[in-house]
């Protein structure tokens, strides 16, 4: 299958300390790659360089090559707000605006100017909740505050703002790390759905979800990576000693 | 209060209980004696002590009317300045500023806070009044003379303008410091939010300012609070003449000036009652607007869903 991603040699420093040390990887079109690995490994940073979130801390910088659909995301000609389009972010805490459920789908499409009328927009934000799993909880309350829907809810509102700007990537990064299991399985649920049409990174601390999730997987160690497998193998026979010991809670 | 512990918390609870009824003590006394003591004017005119606008201390007619105006309009003035500065200011120092200068520049906005007002005065009178009469004014005059605003020509020994913009540069530092601490605490998840959903440096900031807007609200207020009280500098340049007029060109009078000014001379028992009533209802604005306040930071802290500013 076609890349998406392609990171070449990439080095990451936050000041003098490097944080991620040359990496080399490739992430597949319409496939959910996960990322593995102890706490300070380096996942979220690595997963932060895809949608350039790191150019908001001053003292950080970035070596090497990223492409995505074949362009260097770092060069100086990359237009950031285009790319943060193309390339949509979940985090692990969920984060919706202070406004109505309705004006937080609608924001990143107000932002984009990628409605035509009043009703392409209603359109397109139904469409989005539809896509999250979450239009038939909420459709009757659209004006009202996005605060009061539970914490699973509120993921999948961030999520549905996410799609509504029709990325072709999503990075996802521990996205149900503060939600109940039953909560947890939806969002689960919800990116094996998405990657139809999506190229989906999620980074997770929970070796169960990864492989529930995932076709592909990367583990990470100390900034470096350790192994880049399809799941089931990593799970059941991986090539690395230190990722075993990692699956099979020998650290972490 | 359920009855825990043992003696000694049983003295550290009364000890409590007895300052923190002082506070009401306090107030209630003040608006007591203050009640008391205006009782002669509050006696002879009534409500047309608000009302009125004759000012005469002579022939004992008192009407507060010039001195309310001049207290609302000139703290107006003062807002309509400020705010837009110190939001300016605070977003700079907390959206955009580099660490390296946003740390002199916060020290210096807290020094200018703690600038006494009578050095403002002063520099209100020398430097301040004088550029609005030779400058500023004049140059209202020819381009915006057809407003009733900016009607006559700018009187060197004090107007409604000059009180404004001495105020206005006296709330801006407080305005200031209290929006900047309200956008330090906005998470850097709503920032992240807004920009990786390809939102601009400006977009993000609007964002930032919704999730702030009660403690915004509440630090207009404040600033408010601030300008409905100031004394001395406005005393200073104000003009001190009880009138009422659509021009900021022409002198004012303040309800915090005229007490400063005249409690010297007001030996009469009717004068004296009718500068305490002043103060009487000086802190009974102050009071309203501080309730008003409340109630607004509410709504909008309940409108943006976000939590209850301090």
């Amino acid at each position: 299958m076609a890349s998406k991603i392609k990171v070449t040699d990439l080095d990451f420093y936050y000041g003098d300390f490097k944080a991620l040390h040359d990496i080399t990887l490739d992430i597949p079109e319409r496939e959910v790659m996960a990322f593995i690995g102890p706490s300070g490994c380096g996942k979220s940073t690595f997963l932060r360089t895809f949608n350039r979130m790191n150019d908001t801390i001053p003292i950080a910088r970035v070596d090497g090559n990223i492409l995505i659909d074949g362009k260097d995301i770092n060069s100086p000609k990359t237009d950031v707000v285009a790319l943060r389009r193309k390339v949509g972010m979940v985090f692990q805490k969920s984060n919706p605006f202070p406004k109505s459920i309705f004006e937080n789908v609608a924001y990143g499409i107000r932002i984009n100017r990628m409605h035509s009328s009043k009703s392409d927009l209603e359109d397109k934000v139904e469409k989005a909740l539809r896509d999250a799993a979450l239009w038939e909880e909420v459709q009757d309350r659209l004006n009202t505050s996005a605060l009061g829907l539970s914490g699973g809810q509120q993921q999948r509102l961030c999520i549905a703002r996410a799609l509504a700007v029709q990325p072709e990537v999503i990075l996802m990064d521990e996205p149900a790390s503060a939600l109940d299991p039953i909560a947890t399985q939806k969002i689960e649920e919800l990116v094996v759905e998405l990657k139809k049409d999506y190229t989906i990174v999620i980074v997770t601390h929970n070796m169960q979800q990864a492989g529930r999730v995932s076709d592909k997987t990367a583990f990470f160690m100390l900034g470096k990576l350790i192994e880049v497998n399809p799941t089931d193998k990593m799970f059941t026979n991986p090539d690395e000693k230190l990722t075993e010991d990692y699956i099979t809670g020998r650290f972490g | 209060m359920a009855k825990t512990g043992t003696i000694g918390d049983t003295i550290f609870r009364t000890i409590l209980i007895i300052f923190a009824s002082t506070i009401l003590l306090i107030v209630v006394a003040m608006i007591y004696m203050m009640a008391v003591n205006s009782m002669p004017t509050i006696r002879a005119f009534g409500i047309s002590f608000l009302t009125g606008s004759d000012w005469k201390p002579a022939s004992n007619i008192f009407g507060a009317l010039p001195f309310i105006f001049g207290t609302v309009v000139s703290s107006l003035i003062a807002l309509i300045i400020a705010v837009p500065i110190s939001l300016g200011i605070a977003i700079f120092l907390v959206e955009q500023a580099p660490k390296k200068l946003a740390t002199p520049i916060s020290f210096m906005v807290e020094l200018l806070a703690a600038i006494p007002s009578v050095v403002y005065g002063l520099w209100g009178i020398f430097v301040l009044a004088p550029f609005l009469v030779n400058y500023l004014g004049p140059f209202l005059q020819t381009y915006l003379g057809w407003l009733p605003l900016f009607e006559g020509s700018p009187k060197g020994t004090g107007m409604m303008l000059t009180g404004g913009i001495i105020m206005a540069i006296m709330v801006t530092p407080i305005i200031t410091a209290v929006v900047r601490d309200v956008l330090e605490v906005v998470p850097t998840t709503q920032r992240e939010a807004a920009l990786a959903l390809g939102a601009t440096q400006w977009e993000t900031t609007k964002i930032v300012l919704g999730n702030a807007a009660s403690g915004i609200a509440g630090a207009i207020v404040l600033g408010l609070g601030r300008a409905l009280g100031e004394t001395m500098a406005v005393t200073m340049v104000i003009g001190n003449s009880p009138s009422i007029s659509a021009s900021l060109f022409d002198p004012a009078h303040t309800i915090a000036s005229v007490l400063a000014a005249n409690f010297p001379e007001a030996t009469d028992e009717m004068y004296l009652s009718a500068l305490i009533e002043m103060g009487l209802v000086l802190f009974l604005v102050t009071f309203i607007v501080n309730g008003l306040a409340k109630l607004l930071v509410a709504k909008v802290a309940k409108d943006s869903g976000t939590a209850k500013a301090t």
